[in-house]
């Protein structure tokens, strides 16, 4: 432990390892709250594979490889979300072939790349400690961007996550608030591809907030328990992968993964202890 | 006064399978309409129609002499209760402010009158003290009246109810109906069931539906009525008639 604090005092790349990881973890926790309520973990691991095409693209025509990752978020975002729209019928079908194709699309512009894929490894698999001031900013810009339009838009993503038919009878915009929340799922899948990669972005983005969710009944308390959740998992990884020499983006997940089990085991335990409390005592229930 | 609902020679199918065949349908001001039939008879589509969220292929529908998507705003509708997800985390209270929502309601905090909107349809229907409670820990009948209160809360003229009665006790049943006997001195009420039971004793017109529809009032409601939309003999239950 006082090793890594030691590192984190001397060294820039760990600080921006930590400050990213918080940033990771307020938007995971938010935007993961959505994730686990609407129950839209395909589409989100659907947007998740389709960022490596855009990526791809991005490395092939020389452009910010980050840049291209945005893009093809929001675009393939855009693009789940119009499936989900208009083909109900045929949905996981399509989703199962835009993330797979998305991925092709992304493996042969970058082998197309003349020089060496080292990044295709920390596209895939995430690098915490590679993380640089240009990048930490523009992970701010994006972090504060999630922020403003969940806090503008609370009680409408709300009313359209919980009950879409009521919503459209409240006159609310629900294709345009639904294509939106999936825009900000896409951006955070950006935002925790740096700490943990594409392939396990999926962990990040919903066990937190799963664990909250099995102990709050507040959306937004949820949002919170879910963000102190996700920074409490992606310092101990840090620390942990640190002092192990273990790639920190694996060590995060399996410690989330461990948390959500415990989190589960708990839950079951509690609610039994409660049902046989309820059974000697009266019921509450009217 | 105009019509609450008129439709008129309105069809639809879903890819080729009719669902509903030149439907006529006239609801009046402060009418308390059941529209009864068997499960894939064409209520919810029906009902789609008449909430805007389907439009028909043939034929006009208008609710308040206007397309049922600019007639929203006077309509409140109360879905089944066990459609939403127990787990999801909201509270009673919260559930019930979603009426109040308005397409610039931005930021997180609801109005002042709001609340008090929300506080009046709860403490109408016995559900205040409920506010704090998580929507999924409810029992079945908490939940309807929940929905009841939040479709209220906006001061519709036509409250839609969608099977008000599915999975809640009898007891509980009568009292939802007795409820909206009560609310029907103001407003419009249109129910769509599967199965006539009590509602037959406090509405005053039965529309049966079984992709034709045929409307009665409800004293000409007879076992014949019902056998021919049910296609095979159903067992009348007596009416006590509320007009």
């Amino acid at each position: 432990m006082g090793e890594f604090f030691q590192a984190l005092q001397q060294f820039s790349f760990m600080q921006n390892a930590v400050a990213a990881g918080i940033l990771a973890s307020l938007a995971s926790g938010i935007i993961g709250t959505y994730v686990v309520v609407k129950r839209i973990t395909f589409i989100s691991g659907g947007i998740a594979h389709a960022v490596l095409g855009g990526m791809g693209v991005a490395y092939y025509l020389g452009a910010d490889p980050l840049h291209g990752a945005i893009a093809a978020a929001v675009f393939s975002a855009l693009l789940m979300g119009f499936v989900n729209l208009r083909a109900k019928q045929h949905e996981d079908t399509i989703m199962g072939a835009l993330w797979a194709v998305g991925m092709a699309v992304g493996i042969i512009f970058m082998s197309l790349t003349p020089g060496y894929n080292v990044d295709l490894m920390s596209f895939l698999f995430g690098n915490i400690l590679m993380v640089t001031d240009p990048v930490l900013r523009i992970l701010l810009i994006l972090d504060a961007a999630i922020l403003l339009i969940v806090a503008v838009f609370y009680r409408q993503f709300m009313a359209v996550v919980f009950d879409e038919e009521q919503a459209r009878l409240r006159g609310l915009p629900v294709d345009f608030l639904y294509m939106l929340l999936l825009c900000l799922i896409a951006l955070t899948v950006v935002i925790l591809m740096k700490i943990v990669g594409l392939i396990l972005v999926i962990a990040l983005l919903t066990l937190p907030a799963a664990i909250a969710g099995l102990y709050t009944s507040k959306l937004s308390r949820m949002m919170v328990a879910a963000s102190l959740l996700s920074l409490g998992f992606t310092l101990a990884g840090l620390i942990a992968s640190y002092h192990f020499n273990l790639p920190a983006g694996a060590v995060i997940v399996v410690l989330t993964g461990l948390g959500y089990l415990i989190a589960l085991a708990a839950k079951r335990v509690h609610t039994h202890l409660l049902r046989r409390q309820s059974q000697s005592s009266v019921g509450v229930e009217q | 006064m105009d019509k609450v609902i008129s439709i008129e020679g309105v069809s639809f199918a879903y890819d080729h399978r009719p669902v509903l065949s030149d439907i006529n349908l006239t609801v009046e001001p402060k009418d308390y309409m059941a529209v009864v039939g068997p499960n894939g008879g064409g209520k919810t589509t029906l009902l789609r129609l008449i909430l805007g969220s389907l439009k028909a292929e043939r034929g006009k529908v208008r609710v308040f002499g206007l397309p049922p998507a600019k007639a929203r705003h006077m309509v409140g509708y109360v879905p089944q209760h066990g459609v939403f997800d127990p787990d999801f985390p909201v509270s009673a209270l919260e559930v019930v402010l979603m009426g109040r929502l308005e397409r610039r309601a931005f930021f997180p905090r609801y109005k002042r009158e709001d609340y008090a909107a929300a506080q009046e349809a709860m403490g109408l229907l016995g559900v205040d003290n409920l506010g704090e409670y998580r929507y999924g820990d409810l029992s079945g009948g908490q939940k309807q009246r929940v929905l009841i209160a939040r479709a209220l809360v906006a001061k519709p003229k036509l409250l839609i109810l969608d099977e008000p009665t599915a999975s809640v006790d009898s007891r509980v049943e009568q009292d939802v109906y007795e409820l909206l006997s009560r609310l029907n001195e103001e407003i419009t009420i249109l129910i769509v069931s599967h199965d006539l039971g009590f509602v037959s004793a406090y509405v005053n017109k039965v529309a049966c539906l079984n992709q034709w529809l045929a409307v009665h009032k409800t004293e000409e409601i007879t076992s014949e009525v019902l056998a021919g939309l049910y296609r095979s003999s159903v067992e009348m239950i007596q009416h006590r008639c509320a007009l």
